[in-house]
């Protein structure tokens, strides 16, 4: 179900701006991989273009390759629609559709499958993905209610639901918690962990406790001044990183000296 | 230590109007006095063209010896006055519906390719064109209509009745082929199909960037995306969109009174000649009319301000259906 993905030599552009340079990057299948840096050091273009979301800007291109299990995502043949199909997406803000149901929300984008294959019944998608997303138990009676109407926590609960409930191999996760309180920072932190089993995970992070908390793997970026591309400066396992980091961008940043 | 740490015991309470409080800000009340003034000026403003209307069509309607709902011929200066409504209520909505058949879709196609698929360059030209064609004149609209649209108009015309004469709409018995009430339509399609698609364009250009990219991520085609994310957030603002240029088409005179016949009578064969609209009507008769006449065609004034007042609360009711899933929250 879930899968590898290497990045190797990958350049990001958007237009002529360089903004991400040279990531050789594996991230093993059901595991967690963290991106920290600070602002503006293209760890969120990095994570777009795993999911091929940065062409929606127009002029973004990428040179390099992204293989998920082998297979090149940027590929001559690969359509970028199939790729958002494999490898789901949580952004930084909650944005179920206002105009939708929660259920309507689950299964938006089952909608758009033209392969009729899966057998289970919609509403029992609808339930385990909601399940999955630790959310079933405080929505189930209220199904019908705008996905708006929830908080903001069960919301980004449910856009997670609604990206898993296409069953994809990969979740990227922009920032998922920076709109939530402590309390459903702590229910979508759980969660990770859980969802780990069946999906591999990349989120980005401003948080480096979070980091350390969620993730298996980590990855630091930085830029050596504002204009120039975001390069990975060092990439370990979590406990690593944050105790014994071998480059000292990394042990200043992770200390708290900057960013 | 004590008088520190005590938290203030009198607490304001909250009083957002000022209306309360003493200490009422000069420029807060001035504000409030204009913005409900302006308010009240709105209403007193719609009451006044009603009471004008209503006032001035009574004559009209003691004098008329004719079901002013049923009848159709337009007489009223003549004794005893007769005229009715039946004939202008037809050709006004029927030319309405097709402009409006046309002019939707084709207006909300500009929109979207505008908003989602034109590149950056072509989208701001072609946005700057449908603006520039929403603010040319109708006047202008109607004499390109009449010298230059209708040769093109009257060709396909007999198109139409020749192969889909045995539908009633497309025949033409009388076989002329002039100024029709099909004409009139499509000179009011084009004028409100930059209404329609300049209004849409902008709330389609309203939708927040997190939908479409919800959808995208959800691995949405473009299409797709329009669908899951653009309509269902724009719903409002289109039929909004599509309501304006009913208004206006409704209301349109000079133009329609140009490529529209002045044959009274109600013809349901949209290429032959006949049918006429409340305003055009007006503009066309109002200069011959005596005072019943006159009387008369404010009535048909008063008629026609009640069609898009209930257009118009129409539109409202479907938009604010649903309301907990409107896209504001």
């Amino acid at each position: 179900m879930s899968k590898q993905i290497d990045i190797r030599d990958l350049n990001v552009y958007y237009g002529d701006f360089l903004a991400v340079e040279g990531v050789n990057l594996t991230i093993k299948a059901n595991s967690v991989m963290a991106f920290i840096g600070p602002s503006g050091c293209g760890k969120s273009t990095l994570l777009r273009s795993i999911n091929r979301m940065h062409e929606v800007i127009p002029g973004a291109i990428t040179k390099g390759q992204i293989l998920l299990d082998g297979e090149d995502i940027y590929g001559p043949n690969v359509d970028p629609v199939l790729v958002r199909r494999t490898i789901g997406m949580v952004f930084q803000r909650p944005n179920p559709f206002p105009t939708m149901s929660i259920y309507e929300n689950v299964i938006a984008g089952l909608k758009l499958e033209k392969d009729k294959s899966r057998k289970e019944s919609m509403d029992d998608i609808v339930e385990s993905s909601l399940r999955g997303a630790n959310l079933w138990a405080e929505v189930k009676d209220r199904l019908k209610r705008p996905g708006a109407s929830l908080s903001g926590g069960q919301q980004q609960r449910l856009c997670i639901a609604r990206a898993i409930a296409v069953q994809p191999q990969v979740l990227l996760m922009d920032e998922p918690c920076s709109a939530l309180d402590p309390i459903s920072t702590l229910a979508i932190e759980d969660l990770i962990r859980e969802l780990k089993d069946r999906y591999t995970i990349i989120i980005v992070t401003h948080n480096m406790q979070q980091a350390g908390r969620v993730s298996d793997n980590t990855a630091f970026f930085n830029i050596s001044a504002v204009g120039q591309p975001g390069i990975m400066i060092e990439t370990g396992p979590t406990s690593e990183i944050f105790t014994k980091p071998q480059n000292q961008q990394t042990e200043d940043y992770v200390s708290g000296r900057f960013g | 230590m004590a008088t520190i740490t005590q938290p203030p015991t009198q607490e304001q309470p909250l009083d957002p109007d000022g209306i309360a409080g003493s200490s009422v800000r000069r420029g807060d009340r001035t504000f409030l006095g204009l913005s409900t003034g302006s308010g009240i000026f709105v209403l007193v403003l719609m009451a006044g063209i009603a009471v004008f209307l209503i006032w001035q069509s009574i004559p009209a309607f003691t004098e008329n010896t004719a079901n002013p709902l049923t009848e159709q011929s337009w007489l009223p200066d003549a004794d005893p006055p007769v005229f009715g409504f039946a004939v202008l209520f037809f050709g006004t909505i029927v030319t309405s519906i097709i402009a409006m058949l046309l002019a939707v879709p084709i207006g909300y196609g500009i929109a979207l390719f505008i908003a989602f698929y034109a590149p950056a360059r072509v989208a701001s030209i072609l946005g700057f064109l449908v603006d520039l064609l929403a603010a040319v004149p109708s006047i202008i609209f109607g004499l390109w209509g009449l010298y230059y649209f209708m040769p093109y108009v009257v060709p396909a015309a007999e198109w139409l009745s020749q192969y889909l004469g045995w539908i009633p709409l497309f025949a033409n018995d009388p076989e002329i082929w002039t100024k029709s009430i099909l004409m009139a339509g499509l000179v009011l399609a084009i004028m409100i199909l930059p209404t329609v698609s300049a209004i849409s364009r902008e709330v389609f250009l309203q939708v927040p960037r997190m939908h479409v990219e919800a959808a995208l991520a959800l691995g949405a085609t473009r299409w797709e995306m329009i669908r899951m994310a653009v309509f269902p957030f724009s719903r409002p603002g289109m039929i909004s969109a599509a309501m304006l240029g009913l208004g206006r088409a409704l209301g349109e005179t000079i133009a329609v009174a140009l490529v529209l016949s002045a044959v009274f009578e109600i013809n349901w064969q949209i290429t032959a000649p006949g049918g006429n609209s409340f305003a055009a009507n007006i503009a066309l008769k109002w200069g011959e009319a005596g005072d019943v006449g006159r009387s008369a065609l404010i009535a048909s004034g008063l008629v026609l301000f009640f069609i898009t007042l209930i257009v118009n609360m129409t539109a409202r009711w479907v938009i604010s259906r649903r309301k907990d899933f409107s896209g504001a929250n």
